[in-house]
């Protein structure tokens, strides 16, 4: 499937606004994953179609930034932080009990496709600590516990 | 859940649930005054001005902000990579990453004018063509609230001739320091550049570029408004200004404050109801990951960058970080090496190998798995390694801080760990 209109219109924007197409790569890469989630390897080339250049010099943006996605994520996102702040108010007892009901570690998604789980630091609510964020649109999740993780786990897609 | 109602001249205007301004809500409470006042000065009066508030650099090494300005080449002197003078750019690094730190969100969320505002009034002091608002990927309220207060101050013709936007990040800590956000800008990988040149010689695409960040811009209108006297006289100490402090760790309300340059620890945890778990302060990091112990001891040290430092610390970010007795710094530590061997970008070996390194040793003294030699080679690695690093950008000697001053602090914690693993956090 070849990039719908609306995405490619929007790449063509910021090679106008980004200085050109170089600096619209990771634009690109960002308007693609809000829209599919991730960014596959057809969409590397897609991207790379459309700015003229190789998938390789796309792909070596796409794989030094950490939250552009070349793997599929699942339909849920979590992301915990893992930074002292929220450390020192309890993160790893929320860690501990996201993982034992998933049954998942970091970097990982569940069988059926459900969650992705990532470690993030430092996600900026060290005053709502432990803190994490939700969902494609990276919503907040404030003063977690191991307690009210449904929470976490029912939140956004 | 709303914070604590903010009050001082840089944030006082913030509304609790950070509901940004429209324009016309904004201009309802002076906003804007400051670009009329200064777009009618000459480019050089504002830099003096900014020099005469004593304004240091928010975004952690408190550089004077008027010599930055004063590094960008003046009108028809800049090097000409294109056919005529060429564009040259001011970037509001709006990326927050620093371990502890959520202060800049604040602004870019609640206050987006007075950010417009600050732009402004620096690219016209500096001749710069082209604002560019960097914000990290998950302040995604902070990145709408940016697009529309632009789009309403352009539309509305307060930009003049100056283009600006937004450029949301897509992670990594590095993209924070000013030359590695620059390549990212380029769309390259954001590895660090060689300096010099400098960004002011040869930034973003070759051109002239000064990058500020977000709290720093948010004080220029502030200085427009009132004067550099006045800004200087919110200050207690020679460093001109209120300063937006944070505190999180363990105190019973963590929070940002506003309050004059020079604030003691002590006021800050004590408007944050006192430290938590045991309310026995052991120890805190007073300007993020990247700063040095402090302990009860410097409770009563004026927050400022040549205060802090004089310590032997940094004052960095101004987000402090609160350790009772029965939290662990070791494992604070542990968690800061841990973030910042995986953010390294890997251009250097000591960093890249280095920091994963160390990272492991503090996961294996908390494990009570590490041998006596690993101490060595931890004294070793801070000693090598900070506090300048052997690498192009600080990042892995700001991570030798903390690690150093716990080493220093600590000692004997680091033997009961070498003995026992951490037992500090099973008596809570």
């Amino acid at each position: 499937m070849s990039l719908p209109d609306a995405l490619a219109a929007g790449i063509r924007h910021a090679v106008d606004s980004h200085g050109g197409p170089r600096g619209a790569i990771l634009e690109a890469l960002r308007l693609v994953q809000q829209a599919e989630g991730w960014v596959s390897d057809a969409r590397i080339a897609d991207i790379a179609t459309l700015l003229g250049m190789t998938t390789a010099e796309i792909d070596n943006i796409a794989t030094f930034y950490s939250h552009i996605f070349r793997r599929k994520v699942g339909r849920r996102l979590i992301m915990l932080c893992d930074g002292a702040s929220c450390y020192l108010n309890g993160a790893d007892a929320v860690r501990d009990a996201v993982m034992a009901r998933l049954g998942i570690g970091f970097g990982e998604t569940t069988p059926d496709g459900d969650y992705t789980l990532l470690n993030v630091c430092c996600v900026g609510d060290c005053d709502h600590a432990p803190a994490g964020v939700l969902g494609r649109d990276r919503q907040p999740a404030r003063r977690l516990s191991p307690e009210a993780i449904d929470t976490l786990l029912d939140g956004p897609e | 859940m709303s914070a604590p109602a903010l009050t001082g001249p840089l944030t006082g205007r913030s509304r609790p649930d950070r509901r940004p301004h429209s324009l016309a809500e904004w201009q309802a409470l002076g906003g804007y005054q400051a670009v009329t006042t200064a777009l009618a000065m000459r480019p050089a009066d504002i830099i003096d001005m900014v020099d005469a508030a004593a304004l240091n650099g928010r975004g952690g090494a408190g550089f004077p902000v008027a010599r930055k300005w004063r590094f960008m080449p003046a009108p028809g002197t800049a090097p000409k990579t294109a056919p005529g003078d060429g564009p040259s750019y001011l970037i509001v690094n709006g990326d927050e990453m620093e371990p502890g730190a959520f202060k800049d969100r604040l602004f870019i969320e609640a206050l987006p004018h007075q950010l417009i505002e600050g732009a402004i009034i620096a690219a016209h002091a500096m001749h710069v063509s082209e604002a560019i608002i960097l914000v990290r990927d998950n302040y995604r309220a902070g990145i709408a609230a940016m697009e529309s207060a632009i789009a309403e101050a352009g539309a509305a013709g307060l930009l003049g001739g100056l283009r600006m936007r937004v450029h949301a990040s897509a992670g990594r800590y590095i993209v924070g320091e000013e030359t590695a956000l620059i390549e990212a800008l380029e769309g390259k990988r954001a590895v660090p550049r060689k300096r010099p040149p400098f960004p002011a010689q040869s930034g973003l695409w070759g051109r002239p570029t000064t990058v500020n960040n977000v709290e720093t811009i948010a004080c220029v209108p502030i200085i427009v408004s009132g004067g550099a006297a006045a800004f200087r006289a919110l200050s207690r100490t020679a460093e001109g200004g209120t300063k937006l402090y944070g505190v999180s760790g363990r105190v019973h309300r963590p929070q940002l404050i506003e309050a004059p340059m020079g604030t003691t620890a002590r006021e800050l945890i004590d408007r944050c109801g006192g430290v938590s778990g045991n309310g026995m302060l052991r120890c805190f990091q007073p300007g993020g990951g990247a700063s040095g112990f402090l302990g009860p001891e410097h409770l009563d040290l004026p927050l400022d960058f040549g205060s802090v430092a004089a310590t032997g610390s940094m004052f960095g970010t101004g987000t402090m970080i609160v350790l009772d007795e029965t939290a662990c710094p070791i494992g604070v530590v542990a968690r800061h090496l841990r973030f910042y061997a995986r953010e390294s970008c890997g251009w250097c070996t000591p960093c890249r190998e280095g920091l994963p390194w160390t990272a492991r040793i503090l996961d294996a003294l908390e494990a009570g798995t590490a041998r006596a030699s690993d101490l060595d080679v931890l004294r070793m690695t801070a000693a090598e390694a900070g506090p300048r690093g052997r690498s192009f950008c600080d990042l892995m000697g700001g991570a030798m801080q903390p690690l150093a001053s716990a080493l220093t602090r600590f000692a004997d914690l680091f033997d009961d760990h070498l003995a026992h693993g951490c037992t500090i956090g099973k008596q809570q």
